[in-house]
């Protein structure tokens, strides 16, 4: 089984986020970087259906040299080999061209990713990965069940749940609650140094987007602060009455 | 500028989110808007569809297929009736269904796509669309430089227009649909009854650590039902297993913009305010004066959670009669 797995390479979820002198785009310098949370469940259900399939797992990647980090982490949970494509993350559209371009010719049974980077949260190269490749999707699972080339995907929806149908080759993006993810053990760190990243040059059309600033949300809150100092009854009467007259909310 | 607005439907009825972005269409500025419903049983979900304020054309594309909810043949779907009513702009609520559509649509009609935007701006001609970005942490304000442009608005954020006119006219449109593009279907929806979601729901309470284990939710459940409220759960508590993983509110559960959201025992770590902090009015109800959840808020109480919640809710009660 060729298995693919998308993955990126995000600001930590603890972070601070700083703007840019010219407010364009986020301030890196400090920031920790990670492995995109939910690209871990993509790798480990990657590494499962390895695991029970056999075949290989590659990981791949979209961005500059600093990107290879998140492919060492995949490779370092067990994948064999990694892709590097290189190429500039502007726009999640040309994201998505550059890997439906380096995925087109491996011949992939299952591509997966996570359902959405923590950085730019646009859910989108799932969906639009299905249309460049002319695959069925399924986003947003919790649960993948695949029997031959049957595939079965439970996908999360609000207030409840889907069950989708569809046939490999296919896509899936996941979401928390698909598996629980394994930790790199130490001599699998050590191996992951001298698997094979290839780099290849990016290819998409140019961005279809603009942005034209940023800005962080400073919405003044009012901050009234109740202490409660014997009289719970008292203080808990005083937040219903501020919440129906001033507020007006109940 | 024409405005086409994909109309979703669930149980026969166009989803609410779809009605709010209607608004949104408004607030962009149209020169028309129009509606498309793809259904396999048009009817119904038509006789609703025109009755929306502000639709002045409702295209309707209609499959016997469509009985099971396929996500590639109704992105072909909204992107032919956008081809054929000239639409410079798309709009899909960003639902479940919707954020996989919107970027199948933008796929199709080679369109700049921006995801979840929370309001649209004009600057100097342009339109800006403002996509918060790190859950909340902060916003992108986006220009789409294609001639076609696609959008996925977030729910909660327009107040969908109870006003119903009858002026819109119907159009029913073909489109020659592949059996790959029936590729993959939606078998089973299965609903929690009853269960608000929070990522729609006007009021949230959301239960953090400070809750001591699974077995007091009846506490936070209590003050939700009063509220007419859905409930929301932190990380930890999630990570914890004591709550479904469908409630987390944060950078890695659902950002959420309701009118009241009221944090129990929830600290406020960067991640979880980074996913409620747009919520209109902010209470919080922690023993420590020293949670960073009390910086956020609009409105906290320092005291024990289990003293306070069925006190709480009983006040609200009161003012509920």
């Amino acid at each position: 089984m060729k298995i693919i797995v998308c993955v990126s390479h995000v600001p930590d979820t603890t972070t601070k986020i700083n703007l840019t002198a010219d407010a364009k785009q986020v301030d890196a310098a400090g920031v920790k970087f990670i492995l995109n949370p939910y690209d871990e469940f993509a790798v480990e259900e990657a590494l499962r259906l390895k695991e029970k399939n056999g075949g290989e797992v590659i990981a791949i990647s979209v961005g500059s040299d600093t990107s290879k980090e998140a492919i060492r982490q995949a490779l370092a949970m067990g994948a064999d080999k990694g892709i590097l494509v290189k190429g500039e993350k502007s726009d999640s559209f040309s994201v998505a061209e550059m890997l439906a371009s380096a995925i087109s010719p491996l011949g992939a049974d299952i591509i997966l990713l996570g359902k959405q980077s923590i950085d730019s949260d646009g859910m989108m190269v799932a969906s639009m990965l299905s249309e460049l490749l002319d695959l069925p999707a399924a986003s947003v699972v919790v649960g993948l069940t695949i029997d031959g080339t049957t595939v079965r995907a439970e996908k999360e929806v609000e207030g409840g749940k889907e069950i989708i149908s569809m046939s490999l080759p296919c896509i899936i993006s996941a979401q928390k609650g698909l598996n629980e993810p394994r930790y790199p053990s130490l001599p699998n760190i050590m191996k992951a140094k001298s698997k094979p990243i290839e780099e290849i040059a990016g290819s998409a059309a140019p961005s279809r987007t603009l942005v034209v600033k940023m800005d962080k949300p400073d919405k003044k809150r009012i901050g009234k602060i109740i202490k409660v100092e014997g009289n719970a009854s008292a203080s808990t009467a005083e937040l219903a009455k501020l919440l129906h007259e001033e507020a007006k909310v109940i | 500028m024409n405005i086409l607005v994909y109309l979703e439907e669930r149980n026969g009825q166009i989803r609410k989110p779809s009605v709010e972005a209607i608004e949104a269409a408004k607030s962009i500025g149209a020169t028309a808007i129009f509606g498309v419903v793809v259904t396999s049983n048009a009817t119904a979900l038509v006789s609703e569809a025109v009755t929306r304020s502000g639709v002045s054309k409702v295209y309707v594309i209609e499959d016997a297929r469509f009985g099971n909810y396929s996500s590639r043949a109704t992105g072909k779907a909204i992107a032919e009736a956008a081809k054929f009513s000239n639409a410079e702009v798309v709009l899909v609520s960003a639902t479940g269904r919707g954020k996989d559509l919107a970027p199948r649509v933008a796929v199709r009609l080679s369109a700049g796509y921006v995801p979840d935007v929370t309001s649209f701006v004009h600057d100097g001609g342009k339109l800006v669309a403002v996509h918060p970005v790190y859950a909340g942490k902060a916003n992108t304000y986006v220009e789409v430089t294609t001639p076609t442009k696609v959008y996925s608005t977030r729910p909660n954020l327009w107040k969908a227009s109870k006003e119903l006119s009858d002026v819109a006219t119907i159009e029913n449109l073909s489109v020659n649909f592949d059996e790959k593009d029936f590729a993959e279907k939606t078998t089973e929806l299965t609903l929690s009854q009853g269960k608000l979601d929070v990522a729609e729901a006007d009021s949230i309470v959301t239960g953090g650590r400070g809750m001591k284990g699974p077995e007091n939710w009846g506490l936070i459940e209590g003050l939700a039902s009063i509220l007419g409220a859905a409930t929301g759960a932190s990380r930890a508590v999630v990570d914890a297993g004591w709550r479904p993983h469908s409630e987390q509110v944060g950078q890695t559960g659902k950002t959420v913009s309701p009118t009241l959201y009221v944090a129990v025992g929830v600290s406020g770590a960067i991640q979880h305010l980074a996913g409620m902090s747009s919520s209109k009015t902010i209470v919080a109800i922690n023993k420590d004066i020293n949670a960073p959840i009390f910086s956020v808020c609009d409105y906290g109480i320092v005291g024990d959670a289990f003293e306070i919640l069925p006190l709480l809710t009983e006040e609200v009660k009161k003012i509920k009669q």
